[in-house]
């Protein structure tokens, strides 16, 4: 552990102006996302990532891309992206387009591409957490070294199969990480209202894992935790349940239009003063590695390429309806008409 | 190859065995499977042979597992996982039904999900109300699921190779009593029977008696009582609910003009009734009577074996529904 706390100390002004981009590009997508919605070419439940970025921007530089497996519940637009998903094709699905992730059939909540270790994309809360320890269960069958990142929520984790799950991960040792999101709301109801303990990092030691609480909201800690904790279950090949503290700037979902419902205007601006992209900025001018000036070149830049995305996946295709039948299964169509 | 005599449990015992043989990512879990060699003991003596890593052994945890094993086919393993009896995949219906029926389909085809669910469904013997259900027709519902019923050593031998070598997940039901009978079975271990092909293990004229799993079984010892009457009786056995072979159904009502439709689960929403809506349906200028059903009675099964006969279609209930046709 020591020495990868000393390898983030040589960590260089590059590795932080690029989670300046991947953040910056994951609150501007998910704006973008925001705007879509509102013009009715995004339908059904639609979640963004907006105030978390920093969470995702530090596990994923974390792990080995393409090699790692990461799993989420429907809040997963940023991780897709981060794993080098291509954001026309995650913009598309969004939109309900044939080019989508999965050709419109999935949509926001159900991005998916293996190809760069990407496994959804999942609608039910907590259902997806044994599936990820599955992910892990096969790398422990075949003795490869691959690491699951098994993202859930502050809600999923009272989820029954999620305690089975722990259960199993102690059990059998998979090479697991469980990363509870705790953005302090299960949807609408705060954190307070729905844990009987809201020191939900406890919830792994039950089960002989591994368990911590950790700040999400500053970027570089995040990276230097995640680090370390990916390197301890690659190399010891054991689970963890880390409890990330963050804090979402949106709603649950898009359809969530009255977030005072559950939380205060004055609580909403005392978070922004955390806000991650912020407190990096700061860190960046306070250590010169960009100014003020550059900073700004990069958002436009961002939002340029973004505007592009958008205007590139609503320029494609709805998928035919001929389609409907096709991947229920691998070889064969179900029975035929209404 | 030469045949061999062997019980429905040693056919299916034969099958894993040989399948894990030929493919080292495919992997048993479950209740009781490994050191207690299965409740059924349809796994016995497969942990000495092939130890935990490939007999794993389950917490009590239904949703859990299947879960695990849904992570571990999209992964690329191929995971049988056994219910000790198919009334607690129950606990597994969100995994089952909203995770991994789905995973095709929401990936647009780009993951597969070869998973096999199998284990005992149907009433065994006075294990009354929460560990009799069939399951078979929730789960034939399901879009992405696959659905086979045998009712014969050799096919059970055979499907269960099938559905090990499918690419989809399958629910492979086993009707507990069908463990003990016995039949021939193939001494080749690339013996296959596909999927969504209907038999007809008893030609007849008189009336197509449609059924699957142990009722196909019930329906032989009808036709013989039957025949003993004069009525010359049709068996077809259906072996596969999704995909549903319809053509081979259709085919024997054409030639007897009189379908019953023989299930074991609850008379009304069971599968049963989705095959007597569609012979409605498509043979209705072939019937001379209205399609009939005999199903297990809707009602929790009782304890009392005297209770739990009356709920089980036997071959009497057949023979009366028979004479009472049109």
């Amino acid at each position: 552990m020591a020495k990868q706390a000393e390898k983030l100390i040589v960590e260089s002004p590059a590795d932080f102006e690029q989670y300046y981009r991947d953040m910056l590009f994951i609150r501007h997508f998910e704006e973008k996302c925001n705007v879509a919605y509102r013009q009715g070419k995004a339908g059904g439940y639609m979640h963004v990532y907006i105030g978390m970025e920093a969470l995702a921007v530090g596990w994923m530089n974390a792990i080995r891309k393409g090699h790692d497996n990461v799993i989420t519940a429907y809040r997963d637009h940023a991780h897709a992206l981060l794993l080098g998903t291509d954001p026309v094709a995650v913009m598309a699905e969004v939109m309900g387009r044939k080019a989508g992730t999965a050709g419109g059939k999935g949509g926001s909540m159900h991005i998916y591409d293996p190809a760069n270790g990407f496994y959804g994309g999942w609608g039910i809360v907590g259902g997806h957490v044994p599936i990820g320890a599955g992910l892990a269960f096969a790398s422990k069958y075949r003795g490869d070294d691959k690491v699951t990142l098994n993202f859930l929520g502050d809600g999923a984790a009272n989820q029954g199969v999620v305690f089975e799950t722990l259960n199993m991960a102690g059990l059998y040792d998979l090479p697991c990480v469980f990363i509870v999101e705790n953005n302090e709301f299960a949807m609408g109801t705060r954190l307070e209202y729905h844990a009987a303990d809201p020191e939900l990092y406890k919830r792994g030691i039950p089960f002989g894992i591994k368990s911590e609480r950790v700040d999400g909201m500053d970027v570089i800690e995040m990276k230097k935790t995640a680090q370390q904790i990916v390197d301890y279950v690659r190399s010891e090949g054991k689970p963890f349940w880390v409890e990330v503290m963050s804090y979402r700037y949106s709603g649950h979902g898009a359809a969530d239009n009255d977030r005072q419902l559950y939380r205060t205007k004055e609580e909403e601006s005392e978070a922004m003063k955390r806000d991650p992209i912020k407190r990096l900025v700061e860190v960046l001018i306070e250590r010169n590695i960009a100014n003020e000036e550059k900073l700004e070149a990069i958002d436009a830049e961002i939002v340029e390429r973004v505007e592009k995305i958008y205007e590139e996946a609503d320029a494609s295709p709805f998928p035919d309806v001929s389609e409907v039948y096709d991947n229920i299964y691998c070889d064969m169509n179900p029975e035929v008409g209404h | 190859m030469p045949n061999l005599e062997m019980t429905f449990r040693e056919a299916l015992q034969k099958s894993m065995i040989e399948e894990m043989d030929k493919n080292a990512d495919v992997f048993l879990m479950g209740e009781d499977i490994g050191r207690y060699e299965g409740t059924f003991k349809v796994t016995k003596g497969l942990f000495p042979k092939y130890g935990h890593r490939r007999v794993l052994d389950t917490p009590i945890t239904e949703a859990g597992f299947s879960g695990i094993a849904t992570g571990a086919a999209m992964a690329g393993l191929r995971p049988i996982v056994e219910f000790m009896t198919m009334s607690f995949s129950i606990l597994a219906l969100d995994q089952i039904i909203n995770h991994t029926a789905k995973v095709h389909y929401m990936t647009n085809g780009v993951v597969k999900c070869p998973i096999v669910f199998r284990g005992p469904g149907g009433a065994a013997k006075q294990l009354s109300a929460q560990h009799s259900h069939s399951m078979e027709g929730w789960f034939a519902h399901v879009p992405g699921l696959k659905v086979v019923c045998p009712a014969t050593p050799t096919d059970v031998y055979g499907m269960l190779k099938t559905a090990i070598a499918d690419d989809n997940p399958v629910i492979f039901y086993e009707n507990p009593g069908l463990y003990t009978v016995k039949g021939q079975v193939p001494d080749d271990p690339n013996f296959m029977i596909p999927f969504g092909k209907a038999q007809i293990l008893r030609p007849g004229k008189d009336v197509s008696l449609v059924g699957y799993s142990r009722m196909t079984q019930v329906n032989l010892a009808a036709a013989e009582l039957l025949a003993k009457d004069g009525i010359d009786a049709e068996v077809v056995d259906v072996r596969s609910l999704l995909p549903l072979d319809t053509e081979t159904i259709y085919a024997s009502i054409k030639k007897t003009h009189r379908a019953l439709v023989v299930y074991e689960d609850w008379r009304s929403g069971g599968f049963g009734a989705e095959i007597a809506a569609r012979i409605g349906e498509e043979c209705f200028d072939d019937l001379d009577a209205p399609v009939a059903r005999v199903g297990g009675l809707n009602v929790p099964m009782p304890y009392a074996r005297v209770l739990e006969l009356e709920c089980i279609p036997d071959e009497n209930d057949v023979v009366a529904a028979i004479r009472k046709m049109r």
